[in-house]
Parts: structure tokens; C-alpha cells; sequence
């Protein structure tokens, strides 16, 4: 069985958000760069699936020479293969053809992406996949058993979950609950050195134009001072909320 | 050309985010001159939609469709979008609607742009805002392609009546095979959730002890709200992980976010970010949360909640 998992590299939880260049793009010095924190529950899934389920595990990335640390470190954690596409990651839908045309050259049977990442946020690059190959689909994913050629999976909904079945191939948007965070697989110096060793391919783009573009980044209003109520005077909250925030 | 707003229901009833995003959809239909067309699945009582502006409700009618599925569901609206010649369509943020958004993006070709906080700021070229860097930042974003999909975060539009006297038109449409099929479902039954609520009230840490929850479930029950934790409260199985909220949990847009006990971690704000009002009740005056919030008492949980909750019920 083969499994793709696409992996985005973003930046740190703690990073300070900021804009150079009058806005239009992000200030990355001094941030850090991550496994998407979504991809990275799907990637720690997709190395057990190796034993259970006799799985082949290439990551791959949509990015240029600078993601390929995050890379190294997908191949520590226990991927098999690494492929980079090289071009700039310009938005959801260049970043899906782009991935779709690997796929179209190279059969996967579980393509494992994050439910969305947490720079762009946009939860858009698995189901875009999902329609362009027409594959199966599901996203908010927190179970997965593959069986043969067949796939049963949660996934979280508005108040609730739901449990389903498919035959593969699927795209899964993966999140927590697919594995807890204290399953997650922390590279020892074996890994380490093992990913020095595992493939890390460079594959040129196809050259997709983007359909979306960032004309102007800006950062939320500085909130104005907080309104402190005394605690013994909360019929004062009351009024607020009731009067002026009118949320109550 | 005309604007489609895919109207989410279940079990023959809308939720708030369907009739934002009819309102969000009357509003830009104005702005490029176009006729609005609202697009239900199953759902033979449409008469609360005409409040909203629609011109035509067309109801899609299949018994291949009782239970949802992103994928039928694409297919399904991605007809009614070539009948309708529809170029921009609008959905809600709901997890099921943006499941079946970005399919439909995929076998459309369209441009999909998601938490869309405002109307466009022009329509040609088509620019809207979204936010981005988990609620840190906004991004003006243009769509540059013929079809444009957008969904938009709850309560950043509300709802504006605008009432209509849509046609209303039933169709049958040929759905697609899928080997894809739901087995069960587990609700949780009776409480608000945290996607759906006007109101959240949620604790952190402060309140040391599963034990404590008894307050917060009934603060909440007052206010007809749904609970919320931190991280840590949801990690040490205090409550459920389905309550945990924030930045890789689940972003909170409600109205109002009532923090008790929660210090204000970087990560904890930038998942409730786009709330509208945020109410902080913690007992150190230092906490990071008071910089970001709207209101605060400066004060014990222990004192504050059980006091808040009879003066609410007493009003
Ligand atoms: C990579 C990463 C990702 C993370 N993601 C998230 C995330 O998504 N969501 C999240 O929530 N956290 C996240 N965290 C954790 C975050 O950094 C904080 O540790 C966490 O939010 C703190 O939770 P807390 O406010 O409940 O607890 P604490 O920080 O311990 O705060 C407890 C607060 O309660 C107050 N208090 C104590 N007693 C009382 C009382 N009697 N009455 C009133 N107030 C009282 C204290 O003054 C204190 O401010 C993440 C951390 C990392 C490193
Ligand atoms: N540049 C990229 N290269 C590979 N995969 C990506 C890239 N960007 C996003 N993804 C995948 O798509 C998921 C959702 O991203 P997004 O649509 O940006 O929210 C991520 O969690 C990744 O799995």
C-alpha cells in the first residue's frame, strides 16, 4: 500500500505575526518553521500504517529549497521517501495541481493531508485534491482502519461524529484525535542518521498558475483598553453586555 | 450570471450561519447587479428563507441524498451552478459546508477562498478579506478565476432581512455513485456547540478540578451558551477533547467568549480571535488574557460564577 502525505511548512504556534514589504508579504526573520501541527498527527498515522498495514510512506511538499529541513525531519520521524515539487507555494488550488499531476504519475491509496494549515488556514488543499483526482474524501478525520482495499474512518462534525466507509483511494484531512499528541514520534539519532541516507527527490513544477493572490496582509485593530468590572458589582458585567456589547 | 448560496439544513431547518450566508449573498448580488439563488438539499419548507432576499429557492430532491456526503452534495450543487449560470457562490463555515466546498472547488475549477470576514472590497477585480495566521492577520485575497467560491466565518456578516418572494422550484438531479457511505452517527445530545453557539463560556486551569464544572455547565445553561477549554484542561481529561478550542482545536467565532481561569496563552487567543466580545474572569490582574479582552472582573471564579449566575437569573 502507498500512502502520500503532504506536508506544510509553517510557521511556529508562538511566531510573531508580521508584514514587510508595504504588506504584501511575511516577515519570516526570526520565525521558525514547522511540520504543520495537522500534518503532523497524519504523518505519525501514516508510520504506524507501515507495520499494520505493509505501507510505503512518501512525504511531499510544494515549496522551494527552504522547506527541505521540514522534509529531513518527515524522513526522521519514519516517512520512506521525501519529494519536493520546486516551485513557490502561490495558493490552495496551484499547490493541489500540482500534487494531482504527481498523483497521476505515481498511484497512491490514502493521500494523508491536514485538515487545514495554520498559516493559510484555509482547509482547502485536501478537498481540492480530493475533486480533482476524484478520489474519496474526508476531512476532521480522527479514526482511520484500512482493511484491504477498503477504509473506515471518523469524523468530527457539528456536534458530533460520524463513522463511514469507503473503498480507497481516499484523501483524509487529518487532525488530532487521528493520533493524540503524546503519540507523536520525536526523531532519536537513529532516525537522524537513517534520514541522511532516504531519498529527498526534487521534482520540477508544472508550472501552475495561481487562481488566488494575497494583494495585502494587515493585522487586527489594537483593542482598546479593557473595561474592568469590580467583582462584588457584576450587575454592572450584566449591564454592559446587555447595553452596550448587546451580546446578551 | 447570478450569485448561488447553498443553504445548509438539517432535518428541514436552517441554522443561523445558512441565513448569513442568504444575507452575505443578497449583498453582493446588489453590488454586481446579479439575482440571487438559493440552493437547499431536501428541504420542502423553505418559507423562513423569504426574509432574506432570494429570488429563486430551488430544492434539490433526491432520496440519493437523505444522508449527507461532500462529495453527492458537490456534484449536486455544481449542477444547479451550470443551470443557474452561477459565478459566485457562497456557503457557510459550517464543518459541513466547508467539507463539501472545497470538493466542489476541485471538480469546478474554481477559485475557493475560505473565512471571509466582509463583504468584498470590490468586485472588480473581486477582492475580499479572510483571515489567516490563525485569526493573527487578514489577507485581502483576489479571485481572479470565471467561478469564485466563498465561505464565510459565522457571525462576521449577521443577518439582514431583506424580505422576497423567492420562486420556489423543486428538482430532481441524477446523482452520482459513491462507495462512500456513513455507518453511524453519535450525537451529543442537548447542549449548544461550540461551532454553532451565539456564546461560549469556557475555563482553563484555574479552576482546578473536573470536580468544578458544575458552575461553568450552568453559567452556560443560564446563557443558553456552549462550553469551551484550554488545552490543558482537554490534555489532563478534565473535559472532553471535544470542548478544547483554539489553534489546532477548533477556532471560536461566537458573539461572545467568556474566559474563567484561562491565562491568555498566545495560542489560546489566536483561536478565538474572531470572537466579537471576549469577557475575562481570572483572580491575577497580570493575566495576558485582560489585554485582550472587552471586559474583565478581576476576581475568583469560585466567588464570581456563582454570584454571575444568580444575577442572570434573576434579571
Ligand atoms: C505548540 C503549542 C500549541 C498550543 N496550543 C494551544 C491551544 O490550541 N489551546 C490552548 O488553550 N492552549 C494551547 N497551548 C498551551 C498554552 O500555551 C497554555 O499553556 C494554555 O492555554 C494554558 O491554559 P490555561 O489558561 O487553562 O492554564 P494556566 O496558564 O495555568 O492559567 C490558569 C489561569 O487561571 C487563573 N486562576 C487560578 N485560580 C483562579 C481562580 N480561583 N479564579 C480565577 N482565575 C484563577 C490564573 O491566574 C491563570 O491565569 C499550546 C502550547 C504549545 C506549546
Ligand atoms: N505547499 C504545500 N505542499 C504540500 N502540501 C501542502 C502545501 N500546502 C498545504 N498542504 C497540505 O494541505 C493541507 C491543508 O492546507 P491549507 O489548504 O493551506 O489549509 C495541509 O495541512 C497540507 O497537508
Amino acid at each position: 500500500m502507498n500512502i502520500l502525505v503532504c506536508i506544510s511548512n509553517v510557521p511556529d504556534t508562538t511566531s510573531k505575526i508580521n508584514f514587510i514589504e508595504n504588506d504584501t508579504s511575511f516577515d519570516t526573520s526570526g520565525v521558525q518553521f514547522v511540520i504543520n501541527p495537522n500534518d503532523e498527527f497524519g504523518l505519525t498515522k501514516a508510520v504506524w500504517m507501515k507495520e499494520s498495514n505493509k505501507a510505503n510512506v512518501t512525504v511531499l511538499t510544494v515549496g522551494d529549497s527552504s522547506v527541505e529541513a521540514t522534509l529531513r525531519k518527515c524522513l526522521a520521524i519514519g516517512a520512506d521517501k521525501a519529494i519536493r515539487i520546486d516551485c513557490p507555494a502561490n495558493d490552495a488550488y496551484s499547490v493541489a495541481k500540482e500534487i494531482e499531476a504527481h498523483c497521476r504519475e505515481t498511484n497512491y491509496d490514502l493521500i494523508i493531508c491536514g485538515r487545514e494549515s495554520i498559516d493559510y488556514n484555509g482547509g482547502l488543499v485536501p478537498g481540492l485534491l480530493a475533486g480533482l483526482l476524484d478520489f474519496n474524501y474526508v476531512t476532521n478525520c480522527v479514526k482511520l482502519e484500512v482493511e484491504g482495499s477498503k477504509a473506515t474512518f471518523s469524523r468530527e462534525m457539528s456536534g458530533g461524529t460520524e463513522i463511514s466507509e469507503c473503498q480507497l483511494p481516499l484523501v483524509v484531512g487529518s487532525q488530532k484525535g487521528l493520533v493524540e499528541e503524546s503519540d507523536l514520534i520525536i526523531p532519536n539519532m537513529r532516525g537522524i542518521m537513517m534520514a541522511r541516507q532516504k531519498p529527498l527527490d526534487v521534482i520540477q513544477a508544472k508550472g501552475i498558475n495561481p487562481k488566488t493572490f494575497d494583494k495585502k496582509f494587515s493585522k487586527p485593530e489594537a483593542k482598546s483598553e479593557v473595561k474592568l468590572v469590580k467583582a462584588d458589582e457584576l450587575d454592572k458585567l450584566i449591564d454592559l453586555l446587555e447595553n452596550e456589547a448587546k451580546v446578551i | 450570471m447570478a450569485v448561488l448560496v447553498y443553504i445548509e439544513s438539517e432535518n428541514n431547518q436552517f441554522k443561523k450561519s445558512s441565513y448569513e450566508a442568504l444575507s452575505y449573498g443578497k449583498a453582493i448580488a446588489n453590488n454586481v447587479g446579479e439575482a440571487v439563488c438559493g440552493v437547499v438539499i431536501n428541504c420542502s419548507n423553505t418559507e423562513s428563507l423569504n426574509a432574506f432576499g432570494a429570488d429563486k429557492i430551488i430544492n434539490i430532491n433526491s432520496s440519493d441524498l437523505t444522508d449527507f456526503s461532500s462529495k453527492k452534495y458537490a456534484y449536486a450543487i455544481a449542477e444547479v451552478m451550470k443551470s443557474e449560470n452561477a459565478n459566485i457562490i457562497i456557503l457557510s463555515s459550517s464543518p459541513d459546508s466547508k467539507y463539501l466546498g472545497s470538493f466542489l472547488s476541485g471538480i469546478t475549477d474554481a477559485s475557493f477562498v475560505s473565512n471571509v470576514v466582509e463583504l468584498p472590497e470590490s468586485t472588480n477585480p473581486f477582492i475580499v478579506k479572510r483571515t489567516c495566521f490563525t485569526n493573527k492577520a487578514f489577507s485581502s485575497t483576489e479571485l481572479t478565476s470565471e467561478i469564485k467560491i466563498i465561505s464565510i466565518t459565522s457571525n462576521s456578516f449577521g443577518i439582514i432581512e431583506n424580505p422576497n418572494n423567492p420562486k420556489t422550484e423543486t428538482i430532481d438531479i441524477k446523482v452520482i455513485d459513491s462507495n462512500q457511505k456513513i455507518l453511524s452517527m453519535e450525537k451529543e445530545t442537548g447542549s449548544v456547540t461550540i461551532a454553532d453557539a451565539e456564546i461560549v463560556v469556557s475555563a482553563g486551569r484555574g479552576l482546578k478540578g473536573p470536580e468544578n464544572w458544575k458552575m461553568i455547565e450552568s453559567l452556560a445553561e443560564t446563557l443558553g451558551a456552549a462550553t469551551a477549554c484550554s488545552k490543558p484542561v482537554s490534555d489532563m481529561g478534565w473535559r472532553p477533547h471535544s470542548e478544547h478550542v483554539v489553534q489546532t482545536g477548533k477556532p471560536v467565532s461566537s458573539n461572545l467568549y467568556i474566559a474563567i481561569g484561562i491565562s491568555g496563552a498566545i495560542q489560546h487567543l489566536a483561536g478565538i480571535n474572531s470572537s466579537k466580545v471576549k469577557v475575562v474572569i481570572n483572580n491575577d490582574p497580570e493575566a495576558p488574557f485582560f489585554k485582550a479582552a472587552d471586559y474583565g472582573v478581576v476576581g475568583d471564579a469560585f466567588e464570581v460564577i456563582p454570584s454571575l449566575i444568580e444575577k442572570l437569573k434573576a434579571r
